[in-house]
């Protein structure tokens, strides 16, 4: 059961092989046993759980849909009702969110059970998930080792099989690249497909939720049911709805692949290389063909989301100031001295660091030469992957230079962490939507291979990795030690 | 020759009359308990976003139309970022580089002077909440009702050189932005507060240095306050000292500016494009809709009323202070025929204004109809009334004791005595009682005769037509 797919559940489920309470509490189980361990969850609350899956058990007829009864788990960045809502941070430890993300309210309506809230890099700035002030997430596959970030939570709790689906959310890659440091799958959709309504925000014009899950088709039966318009976020798009899992078995004769030549220079382990070029072999077997392209300025896409983000950031974080919610320092003199008390107090380093970051580069006399430029140069990408689209219907290549290293291995050097996303930061600039599907080993820890679309390219995405995911089973191995 | 030159320029910030704020579903209701009319995205809680309001634009567009400026097709929502507890997200989204409304301007009358103010913009922003800091023995309380009410900042080049032009542009803005629909003008409430530049020059000078007066909220204080800062600027250069930059705040009590921040301790906002917000966007057709549905405005009236009536300038003017004050007089002249256009404009300029004004009444809920006041206006013409009476009539029928002017003339008796033959009589009778008089008038004082007819008008009630007691009591003496 915890290896089967949404699909195998939700029949199960349908058939009464087993009941929503009985997956709920499987699953429950587990994160108690491995939790401690994992660190994946930070919070869970049993009670709540099985009282929603007790519901869904409940529901007949109509009032199911193809994911009712399946227990998920949220990342800690959507407010869900009744739940602390932490966002990885000290200065939300004691937040209770009042309302629901559009997701979860999604989610729940399509009959779903949350299991808990998901560990996560500190406002989702990082990519280890070493930034999280409820401590660091361990990688299933190797507990010595980062499970990526900022999503790290949610893929450890999948990859453990903690819980068969999670929530993630994706600025510059934290939802790919945890999926590739873990052996899923995971998609981020194009910007503006997923409310963020309720995601709590770190760069509003970057952060796109998404689903994560073990396989392609399980993330687009997620998809399916986390998409859609919202009133509330004037970002979401007016879009008629769309089933993503419509394509999935279309053959892929005749789809051409696009490698972007700056994707597969310098600075990619060689293990990742091997990983991804037999992947891109298995592709021309399934009748794909390869072609080179160009991104001219995807090198300036990391320097560019250091200076936007950040800036974004810098804003979005003002609202905790310790006057209506979250830490409030225990002693201070005047105003100012409750502000600075209660936010350094509150934040971690590297959130300080990107807080730092955004208000120097919008400060009087510095907005022009960063803010401004950053902006010219996230055009220029979005005009390369343009270009490239019109020689090519998907974009490949690795998701992360590396594997999942080591804890300490990256966290003194900020910019050797930020490097941990340079394949996947130019697809957040243009908005496009991009996906990792596990695709190998090296060195006994997954390896992953980046999809990217044009955008509302999701279906056929979706489409590409599932035609593969038959033909391979990387997305179906699962780390031994969880596996009891 | 006064050797200092005034340079004052406006910003008014005027409170949109939309149902919901500018970024949320929230009331904009003026006067709920604290705190009750604020929602998740008020209070910014973790993860709200903001969704513009589409009234706050339409009130805008409204604006500059009826300021003859230009409707920008795409502007821009930036957050101004600064920390201050009634400011829940840590940033104002306002509109920086891109306002929706560019240039215009509105023409004001000082004394007989006419002058043309020129606007540089106006922008759509969200108020912030309220600090409260009486009540909590040494805390602050915080108010966020008023938190994300839309503003129009609605900003002048340095136009004006005095505190009157100031004021009349105050007014004049004040009048605008009432009659459009688009702010209800209580200034009490704050939905209209003026900030003030003022700097002082020596005549063909550069502009001097300036500062800023804060939230302004009446006419008086506007002007109290620009007087007492350009005098005190003066004072300060003429004894030597700079002008420094600074913001100001007014204290009505004292009548005095007194210092709020530099310039070195000026905030840098950081402004930048709001990401949780869209550009945005003004097509023609949406304007040109909005034009169809615009009321002739202010200065259109006046013109037409100096045509239609053959006001004068100023009294077309008073008239057309506010729409319904306009409308009241048009509803007059309707009723009572357009050749008394000139009586109907002083009864509404005069009596009643002076009435509504001592009872505290607004002209729309003026106690005395347009058409009783016609109705009266009529009897005054046709000579039935003399302006003694029709003034008894009109504090009748403002105390609500008769239907129309008619029913009180008839029940009481007020109608004016016209009937030589009535009248007659009772001169008579005044004069063979006042011998003395009559002698005092033959004998060249023409005091006595003045005398006389106050006899005779009070012997009549002051009904009788004065002119025909003159005509007639000069007849008889003459006799």
């Amino acid at each position: 059961m915890i290896n089967a797919s949404l699909k195998e559940l939700a029949s199960a489920l349908a058939e009464k092989k087993i009941s929503s309470v009985e997956l709920t509490t499987l699953f429950l189980d587990r994160i108690e046993q491995h939790n401690p361990m994992l660190n994946a969850f930070v919070t869970i609350d049993r009670a709540k759980a099985l009282a929603t899956a007790q519901a869904a058990d409940q529901k007949v007829g109509a009032d199911r849909t193809a994911l009712t009864g399946i227990p998920l788990a949220h990342k800690d960045i959507f407010c869900a009702e009744g739940w602390r809502t932490t966002c990885g941070s000290k200065m939300l430890g004691n937040f209770t969110a009042p309302y629901d993300a559009h997701v979860v309210e999604k989610l729940n309506a399509a009959g779903m059970v949350t299991l808990g809230k998901c560990n996560m890099d500190e406002f989702a700035m990082g990519s280890s998930n070493e930034t999280s002030f409820f401590g660091p997430v361990k990688n299933p596959w190797d507990t010595a080792c980062v499970p990526g970030g900022s999503s790290g939570g949610s893929a450890a709790a999948i990859a453990a099989r903690l819980a068969p689906a999670a929530t993630g959310t994706d600025t510059g890659g934290s939802i790919r690249q945890p999926a590739a440091l873990c052996g899923l799958t995971g998609i981020k959709p194009t910007y503006g497909v997923v409310s963020r309504y309720g995601m709590i925000a770190f760069a509003s014009s970057l952060d796109q939720g998404g689903p994560m899950a073990k396989s392609a088709e399980d993330c687009a039966l997620l998809l399916n049911a986390m998409a859609g318009f919202d009133p509330r976020d004037s970002t979401s798009l007016e879009r008629p709805t769309e089933d993503y899992a419509r394509d999935l078995e279309k053959p892929l004769a005749g789809l051409r692949i696009g490698l972007p030549k700056e994707f597969f220079g310098a600075g990619m382990d060689d293990g990742v290389r091997v990983a991804v070029e037999a992947a891109l072999a298995e592709y021309r077997q399934l009748g794909a063909t390869t072609v080179e392209v160009s991104l001219p300025n995807s090198g300036l896409s990391v320097p560019a989301y250091y200076v936007i983000a950040p800036a974004e950031a810098s804003s979005n974080l003002s609202r905790f100031d310790g006057v209506r919610y979250g830490h409030r320092a225990a002693e201070y003199g005047d105003l100012n001295d409750l502000y600075a008390k209660s936010r350094a107090e509150g934040f971690g380093d590297e959130v300080k660091r990107r807080i730092l970051i955004g208000a120097y580069v919008l400060s009087h006399g510095y907005y022009d030469a960063y803010y401004l430029k950053a902006q010219k140069i996230r055009r220029l990408i979005a005009a390369d992957f343009t270009a490239a689209f019109k020689d090519c219907d998907v974009i490949m290549g690795p998701t992360a230079p590396s594997v999942a290293f080591k804890f300490g291995e990256k966290s003194a050097d900020p910019v050797q962490m930020y490097l941990s996303d340079i394949y996947t930061i130019a697809v957040n600039l243009a908005g496009l939507p991009g996906m990792s599907i596990p695709c190998g080993f090296d060195r006994d820890l997954p390896v992953g291979l980046q999809l990217i679309g044009p955008w509302f390219g999701e279906a056929q995405m979706l489409n590409v990795a599932h035609r593969y995911q038959q033909a391979t089973d990387w997305h179906r191995r699962m780390p031994a030690a969880f596996a009891g | 020759m006064n050797p200092w030159e005034v340079v004052i320029g406006l910003e008014t910030h005027a409170q949109l009359q939309t149902k919901s704020k500018i970024f949320s579903g929230a009331s904009t209701a003026f006067g709920a308990e604290p705190n009750r009319q604020a929602c998740a995205v008020d209070i910014a809680l973790p993860g709200v976003l903001p969704v513009l309001n589409r009234e706050a634009v339409v009130c805008a567009i409204k604006f500059g139309l009826a300021i003859g400026a230009e409707i920008a097709p795409r502007s821009i929502f930036a957050r101004k970022n600064y920390f201050y507890p009634d400011l829940p997200k840590g940033y104002q989204i306002s509109q920086f580089e891109i306002p929706v409304v560019l240039g215009g301007g509105l023409t004001i009358h000082v004394g007989d002077r006419e002058k043309y103010v020129h606007l540089t913009r106006a922008h759509l922003e969200e108020d912030a909440g309220k600090s409260l800091h009486e009540d909590f023995h040494g805390k602050t309380g915080i108010d966020l009702n008023r938190a994300g009410t839309p503003l129009l900042e609605i900003v002048t080049e340095p136009d004006m050189c005095s505190s009157a032009e100031a004021v009349a542009y105050a007014k004049s803005l004040h009048s605008l932005v009432t009659w459009i629909g688009i702010c209800d003008g209580n200034m009490q409430e704050g939905s209209f507060r003026c900030d003030a530049n003022v700097s002082v020059r020596k005549p063909d000078a550069p502009l001097g240095t300036r500062r800023e007066i804060k939230n302004l909220n009446s006419f008086r204080f506007l002007q109290q306050a620009i007087d007492y800062e350009i005098q005190w600027q003066i004072n300060e250069i003429e004894e030597g000292r700079k002008i420094q930059q600074a913001t100001v705040l007014f204290d009505p009590d004292t009548g005095e500016t007194r210092s709020m921040r530099s310039k070195e301790d000026a905030h840098d906002y950081r402004y930048f494009p709001d990401p949780d917000l869209l550009p945005l966007e003004i097509k023609p057709d949406w304007i040109a809709e909005i034009k169809a549905g615009l009321p002739e405005l202010p200065q259109a009236m006046q013109a037409r009323f100096q045509v239609d009536y053959g006001l004068s300038p100023y009294d077309a003017a008073t008239l057309a202070v506010t729409r319904a004050s306009a409308q009241f007089f048009e509803e007059t002249v309707a009723a009572a025929g357009k050749d008394n256009a000139k009586t109907s404009a002083n009864w509404v300029m005069g009596e009643l204004a002076a009435r509504l004004n001592r009872d505290e009444k607004e002209i729309t809920t003026s106690p005395i109809a347009a058409v009783q006041l016609a109705g009266m206006i009529k009897r005054i013409a046709d000579g039935t009334l003399s302006s003694k009476l029709a003034k008894e009539v009109f504090e009748a029928l403002w105390n609500g004791e008769g239907q129309d002017a008619d029913a009180i003339i008839e029940a009481r008796g007020l109608k004016q005595m016209s009937d030589a033959s009535a009248i007659e009589p009772i001169i008579d009778e005044v004069l063979s009682a006042n011998p003395k008089s009559v002698e005092e008038f033959r004998a060249g004082k023409d005091k006595a005769f003045n005398a006389l007819v106050g006899q005779i008008m009070k012997a009549t009630k002051g009904k009788a037509n004065p002119q025909q007691v003159n005509e007639l009591l000069k007849k008889k003496l003459a006799g």
